[in-house]
């Protein structure tokens, strides 16, 4: 008899801090406790709070354990588990209130929440097909294959308002249905999965935690637009995806979800895994293509769209991993219930990716419009240190910042548009006092100039020309003409770059531009950064008066900058300095400044 | 060599298609690509080399030249940087010996940059080889550099 589920999330967050040893530990000390009948232990996807890794949830109760280490293990057996006493150090203190939470579903992270997209991720074992399917799983593939034609599948889709959650905000059900009207005998239908985007990780951990989810909604599209063959492209920097997928992969096509007539009906559909190689141009639909194709991932002109002419010259649709996650539960549930959820012009949900400066660091997925200060407050738990909000980036490198006075913004497409800013893949980057807006600007354009394919000049040197403006501003080195500068050559980018990366490459700049030229200004006139974080502009001194002479500095120094007798007040040598303040850490008697 | 070659590309049933996974197969005993295996993969392939060299070089994660045993990809993205990887990148160089994109000299470690690695809920973040390692500090990382052989 199963009396406990001890949940262990294995998501890639918490599988770097460790969880797989607190796993492994977990199932010794059961063993030793003779409880292995008893409590049944199992591997999710990410859970969503990564930053407080390893996480474990406790069923029946749904107690929360968080930071738990291989040697907490030992303590939540006995406790827990044998004497039925919740270990009270490793429950989970809500950042504002500093009040102690027991239960999962009391925090505020998780309450808020309302899961489409994530509603398997972080609650089964994605290794287990059958989890799956007693979750409804392949259902919606059941229900179309049996009792759907193509064309209300697509009527259903586009009723449901769903529009692409890669980036473009496009609706699903017109580029299906645009791929459908063709009478090709070859189409293909291909997942996105290349995720890109700095500070987006909503793809990766619904590829690791619910593959299934995304089998059965490529199925459904191919069903759909009358394509036997499907891809997902997956970014190589995600092992512990790929290995999921191709492990449900294989599961699928046992239990004859995949393969040769699909659940004994007449529908046929194979699907296969390509990985990348490291280039975030290929997140591009039609580079994305030409890399599944074996060749270099350069972009080209559209139109021609791939639901027109994709791989291999066939009518192709390209969606995103978060848009394929929503369409079991709009088959299962329907076009109107989705149609309910969001705005006017936005349903549905949407999975936000929360990092920086934030608290809870992590995933959410939220009914569209829900306001920044809600997502960085109230479900965010505030700003680490009760700092101040500075501003959070949304759309990555394309994207644009909002600022303290946006706080109340509904998010949704086409608000964030309004705003210079944009959706993007959900990525929500949080910035306070101490972040640097230029610096900021300064690594979004080295991300996109190292990402330009260079297949184009204004985008291969006009953000190459950008950034050597803005890494002289940052140096202390910049001039008043440089404002200007990169205001025209912004324009020019813009204007006349081929594809989507050039043509956005040049929005993080402007939006700090409009909305933090006093940084700028003091980058240039006072070769001042008012966040004190440039490191071009910092220095790091040891305050003679407090420093006793210890030499603990000088041993942790990596780069032997430090110099002193004992006894006697030590000194950094600036030039030596790296400037990485592992000297700070180390000093006990806060001896060193940086400013 | 030209062995091994053959074999992944029968693996991968000759199709120039699968090219990515083929270089991505053959660069993991090595953690580079030598010239005679681009070459030796066109021949296998029936395809032009300059086909297989475009792609080699097109993708940051394949490397032409050699790499050490460990191959350490840091991120450099927005998000890995607001928590403080700069200092944490000081501290790696610091520690090795090494500027971004060079090889210790006993060939251990080769250090690189990466964009986001997707694990920004526990910045700043590495992977070396195929271990992701995050919520890194200059201390953190001393240790982790120390117990790799
Ligand atoms: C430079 C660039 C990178 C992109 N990266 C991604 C990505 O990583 N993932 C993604 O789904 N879409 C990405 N897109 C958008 C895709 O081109 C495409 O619009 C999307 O995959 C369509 O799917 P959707 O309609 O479901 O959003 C990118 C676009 C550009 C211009
Ligand atoms: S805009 Fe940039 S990334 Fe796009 S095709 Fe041109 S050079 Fe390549
Ligand atoms: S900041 Fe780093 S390099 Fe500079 S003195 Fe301190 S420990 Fe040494
Ligand atoms: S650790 Fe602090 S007190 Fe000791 S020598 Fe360095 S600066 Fe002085
Ligand atoms: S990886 Fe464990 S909570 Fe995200
Ligand atoms: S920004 Fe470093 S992992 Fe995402």
């Amino acid at each position: 008899m199963i009396r406990s589920h001890i949940l262990v999330c294995a998501g890639a967050g918490c599988v770097s801090s460790k969880s797989r040893l607190v796993k492994e530990e977990l199932l010794t000390r059961l063993k030793l406790q003779d409880l292995t009948e008893e409590i049944r232990v199992i591997e999710t996807g990410c859970i969503g709070t990564c930053d407080l890794g390893p996480v474990l949830v406790l069923y029946p109760e749904g107690v929360f354990y968080q930071k738990v280490g291989v040697e907490d293990v030992a303590e939540i057996v006995e406790e827990h588990l044998v004497r039925g006493r919740v270990v009270q150090r490793l429950l989970y203190k809500e950042p504002l209130s500093e009040e102690i939470l027991e239960k999962m579903a009391d925090l505020e992270f998780f309450r808020r929440q309302y899961r489409i997209a994530l509603h398997n991720t972080g609650a089964i074992d994605p290794d287990n097909i059958e989890e799956y399917i007693a979750r409804d799983g392949y259902f919606a593939l059941g229900k179309v294959l049996s009792e759907m034609t193509p064309e209300t599948v697509i009527s259903e889709i586009k009723q449901s308002g769903l529009r692409g959650r890669g980036g473009g905000g496009f609706p699903t059900g017109l580029k299906w249905e645009f791929a459908a009207r063709s009478t090709s005998s070859t189409k293909f239908v291909v997942c996105n999965a290349d995720e890109g985007d700095p500070g987006a990780f909503m793809d990766r951990s619904i590829l690791e935690g619910d593959p299934h989810t995304i089998i059965e909604s490529m199925a459904i599209a191919g069903y759909a637009i009358g394509a036997d063959q499907g891809y997902v492209y997956c970014r190589a920097e995600y092992p512990l995806a790929i290995e999921r997928f191709v492990s449900a992969l294989e599961k699928a096509r046992e239990m004859g979800f995949l393969g040769e007539n699909v659940l004994g009906s007449t529908f046929s559909f194979e699907l296969e895994l390509r990985v990348g190689a490291g280039a975030f141009v290929c997140g591009e639909e039609t580079a994305l293509l030409s890399s599944i194709e074996g060749n270099r991932g350069e972009p080209r002109p559209r139109p021609p769209f791939p639901a027109v002419k994709g791989l291999w010259d066939s009518p192709t649709i390209i969606n995103n991993v978060e848009t394929y996650a929503n369409i079991p539960s709009i088959i299962l549930k329907g076009a109107e219930w989705f149609n309910k959820i969001g705005t006017e012009k936005s349903k549905g949900t949407k999975v936000f990716a929360m990092a920086g400066k934030i608290n809870n660091t992590g995933l959410v997925e939220v009914p569209m419009g829900t306001t920044l200060r809600e997502l960085v407050y109230e479900i965010g738990g505030g700003i680490p240190g009760n700092k101040k909000f500075k501003a959070a980036q949304t759309g990555g490198p394309s994207g644009g910042c909002l600022t303290e006075a946006n706080l109340d913004t509904a998010m949704d497409y086409d608000t964030l548009l309004s705003l210079g800013s944009m959706m993007g893949s959900g990525g929500l980057i949080v910035m306070d006092e101490n972040t640097c807006m230029v610096d900021i600007a300064r690594f979004f354009l080295d991300f996109t100039k190292d990402e330009s394919c260079g297949k184009c000049s204004p985008c291969r040197i006009g953000t190459t020309r950008m950034l050597q403006i803005l890494e002289r501003i940052v140096n202390g080195e910049g001039i008043p003409e440089d404002i200007d500068a990169l205001e025209k050559l912004a324009s020019f980018i813009k204007d006349t770059s081929l594809c989507g990366l050039g043509q956005s490459a040049p929005n993080p700049v402007l939006s700090t531009l409009r909305n933090f030229r006093d940084e700028y200004e003091a980058h240039i006139y006072d070769k001042r950064c008012p966040a004190g974080s440039c490191q071009a502009l910092i220095h790091f001194t040891i305050n003679a008066a407090t420093c006793i002479g210890c030499g603990i500095c000088a041993k942790h120094c990596p780069s032997s900058a430090i110099v002193g007798e004992r006894k006697k007040p030590f000194s950094i040598l600036d030039d030596q300095c790296v400037k990485c303040g592992v000297c700070v850490q180390e000093c006990p008697f806060q001896a060193i400044e940086r400013r | 060599m030209l062995s091994t070659v053959k074999q992944v590309v029968t693996e991968h049933e000759h199709q120039p298609s699968r090219l990515l996974e083929i270089l991505r197969c053959l660069q993991t005993s090595t953690n580079y690509l030598a010239e005679e295996t681009i070459i030796q993969v066109a021949k296998e392939l029936d395809v032009p080399i300059s086909q297989v060299y475009g792609v080699a070089t097109f993708y940051s994660m394949y490397s032409t030249k050699p790499r050490g045993k460990y191959v350490i990809r840091f991120c450099e993205s927005a998000p890995c940087h607001i928590e403080g990887a700069a200092e944490v990148l000081a501290a790696i160089q610091g520690i090795l010996g090494v500027d971004v994109d060079e090889t210790t000299d006993n060939g251990k470690f080769s250090l690189e940059l990466t964009s986001c690695l997707g694990v920004c809920g526990v910045a700043p973040a590495m992977m070396i080889n195929s271990t992701v390692y995050g919520n890194l500090t200059p201390k953190k990382v001393q240790e982790v550099l120390m117990t790799l052989e």
